[in-house]
């Protein structure tokens, strides 16, 4: 099977302080793949270099065939197909949930407008809020907000999901309804990446775990062995923590 | 204590009665003071009388300080402006120098008022000589520009007040349009209406423009365009690329460290020396340019406040949808960053419309000016306050229209909250 995102000896510092060290990562396309470790050890930093949100230093980021570089056209264009959904939400505020979901397809991809909203409510009736479609951002709860910030995302029709811990800023009660969304688009085939600490949606859904510590890929395993068996010392600390 | 014991429930029934009848005499006796110029407390010495209508309305707003009466015009009385000695002192100062006050200027303004007649010596009573502005009320609205061509500047006027009157009651598609037309084709219609040399209209050379029609064409054009040009001095100014950045933020500084009279007295002066010979650009257009130069700077600071107030979320957002720099500043950003600045943007332009005044000193004159310029005239010496009150109450209308014009701006897109 080819592969959609390549990472090569990836690098990257914040001043001097290196928060990347060689990351190597190889994801096929509709692997489902979940990035645990503690907080600093630079999984966000990771997922966010993939879209390009921070610009790493050294090494190769392809994603889909196209390198991550200076040129602005070819991000614009990775952008477009990798969809990210952020801890917290950033839906834009002055617009309805169905103008969130409609903007970038009519403005970036150039759907007419009538198709952007035929698309629009296809996935805000997946994610479940299709009757909130007309209201704005401010008056929905958080778990519906994140459920709209993924169906926005999923109106590009992205080919990678991105999910930057979805849940850390919900209320307990809410994290079930976005993981449920999760799991459906999981099932759906969607590639995806997830920065996590719901270990119950990732034994669920992912086909690899991954774990991070200080910038450096610790452990890298298929989910049953990862938990049941793992290698290092430091992934068997963390999970005895969170678990 | 026993002889006066706290104002209460018990007591309400000859408190209250009481308490009303002393504020009732403070009140009448400052009144009667003030309107017929009689001292009803006069038999008392005049140290006494003076002192006398405050501590009478200090008693009784003592008296009548029952908390939880069970009237409520009291309660609600008692809790605003009543609360306690302080605030009761306080409350009777307000009205004692409302009620000394309100006399002398009804005179001046009304009362004693001249209204009638057409000179000077028309002007027989105490009070304001109207006439003076009724006289002049022409040349204070439209300046040294000839009679007979003032319906130029009344249509013109006329159309523009129309098209926005009308664009209020459109549909947002029909808007756009008048939007447009507004920006792009107006601005030019009503410049050649007004300036004439065309279509059979008579050159009226921009000397000759001024009064209140002048102060709307300054601020009219300032505003339409220091607003753009501000805008993209801000993003300027948060620009990643250097060259860009520093070119802003060099202008910005420049302008904004020059007071607008200088920058006024150069348009004018200085910067036709370094024009070629032969080539001429219009005292009007230079110091139109220079007013809106200097107010684009600081209407740039007042949107990069509102930019920098967006979370970095917004723009990462916009970004990972694909968004470009201009897509997510047009459609994200600046939505949001110039509806948080609506009150300063506000204020920029409010300060803009009062700036104008200044052109006098390259000869222009707009409303203030052309009432400096009748003052002074020989027939019409002395009447400086009339003419600045007039001024001051034209330009105080024209802000006041502008304020309540961004407050409900402000409520109507107020969408999350």
């Amino acid at each position: 099977m080819g592969k959609i995102i390549e990472l090569k000896k990836v690098n990257k510092w914040f001043d001097k302080f290196q928060v990347l060290k060689d990351i190597d990562l190889e994801v096929a396309p509709q692997e489902k793949i979940v990035i645990c470790g503690p907080s600093g050890s630079g999984k966000s930093t990771l997922i966010r270099c993939i879209n390009r949100l921070e610009e790493h230093q050294e090494g190769n980021i392809i994603v889909d065939g196209t390198e991550l570089a200076e040129n602005t056209k070819n991000i614009e264009k990775i952008r477009a197909e990798v969809g990210m959904v952020f801890q917290q939400f950033n839906l834009f505020p002055h617009l309805s949930i169905l103008d969130n979901c409609t903007l970038a397809p009519i403005w970036v991809k150039k759907l007419p407008k009538k198709e952007a909203e035929e698309v629009a409510m296809k996935n805000l009736t997946r994610v479940q809020i299709d009757d909130q479609a007309l209201k704005f951002p401010g008056q929905l709860s958080g778990g519906q907000q994140q459920r709209a910030a993924i169906a926005r995302a999923l109106c590009m029709e992205p080919k990678i999901m991105l999910f930057d811990e979805p849940t850390s800023a919900l209320d307990p009660e809410m994290i079930k309804e976005v993981l449920d969304v999760m799991v459906d688009l999981a099932k759906g085939g969607m590639t995806m990446i997830v920065v996590t600490h719901e270990m119950g949606f990732a034994k669920e859904v992912a086909d690899y775990m991954i774990f991070m510590d200080e910038g450096k890929i610790v452990e890298r395993a298929k989910t049953k062995e990862f938990f049941e068996n793992p290698k290092s010392d430091r992934t068997k600390l963390f999970l005895s923590q969170i678990l | 204590m026993n002889i006066i014991s706290k104002p209460s429930k018990e007591n309400i029934k000859s408190y209250l009665p009481i308490g009303i009848t002393l504020i009732f005499l403070s009140l009448l006796d400052v009144f009667v003071n003030a309107f017929f110029n009689y001292n009803l407390l006069g038999f008392f010495p005049s140290q006494i009388s003076y002192f006398l209508p405050l501590v009478f309305g200090f008693i009784g707003l003592y008296l009548i300080r029952i908390e939880f009466s069970g009237i409520r015009s009291l309660d609600i009385l008692n809790k605003n402006i009543n609360s306690n000695n302080f605030n009761a002192f306080l409350t009777l100062l307000t009205l004692f120098i409302l009620i000394k006050s309100i006399p002398p200027l009804l005179n001046w303004f009304i009362l004693d008022a001249n209204f009638v007649g057409n000179t000077k010596e028309d002007c027989t009573g105490d009070g304001a000589c109207w006439v003076f502005i009724k006289v002049w009320f022409n040349r204070f609205m439209y300046g040294l520009y000839p009679d007979a061509e003032q319906w130029r500047i009344n249509t013109a006027f006329l159309i523009l007040f129309t098209i926005v009157g009308v664009s209020f009651f459109v549909s947002a598609k029909l808007k756009k349009y008048f939007i447009l037309f507004l920006i792009f084709i107006y601005p030019f219609l009503g410049i050649e209406l007004i300036s004439g040399g065309g279509f059979g209209l008579k050159y009226v050379e921009t000397a000759a423009w001024g009064g209140l029609s002048l102060t709307f064409i300054i601020s009219a054009f300032a505003i339409l365009f220091c607003f753009p040009i501000g805008v993209f001095l801000a993003l300027g100014r948060r620009s990643t690329l250097p060259a860009i950045r520093y070119i802003s933020i060099g202008f910005i500084e420049l302008w904004r460290g020059v007071p607008l009279i200088t920058v006024l007295f150069m348009s004018a002066v200085m910067f036709p020396m370094f024009l070629p010979d032969g080539t001429f650009i219009d005292k009007l257009i230079r110091v139109l340019i220079a007013i809106t130069l200097f107010e684009a700077a600081y209407m740039a600071e007042v949107v990069r406040g509102g930019l920098q107030a967006l979370p970095k979320g917004q723009y990462e957002a916009a970004k990972s949808l694909g968004m470009g720099y201009w897509r997510m500043n047009v459609l994200i950003i600046l939505p949001q960053a110039l509806k948080l600045v609506i009150p300063g943007i506000a204020n920029t332009l409010l300060a803009l419309v009062k700036d104008t005044p200044l052109i006098f000193v390259v000869g222009l004159m707009e409303l203030a000016g052309m009432i400096g310029l009748a003052k002074t005239n020989p027939k019409w010496l002395g009447m400086a306050m009339e003419g600045y009150v007039f001024a001051g109450l034209v330009f105080w209308i024209i802000c006041y229209a502008m304020s309540r014009y961004s407050q409900n701006l402000e409520k109507k897109l107020s969408t999350e909250r």
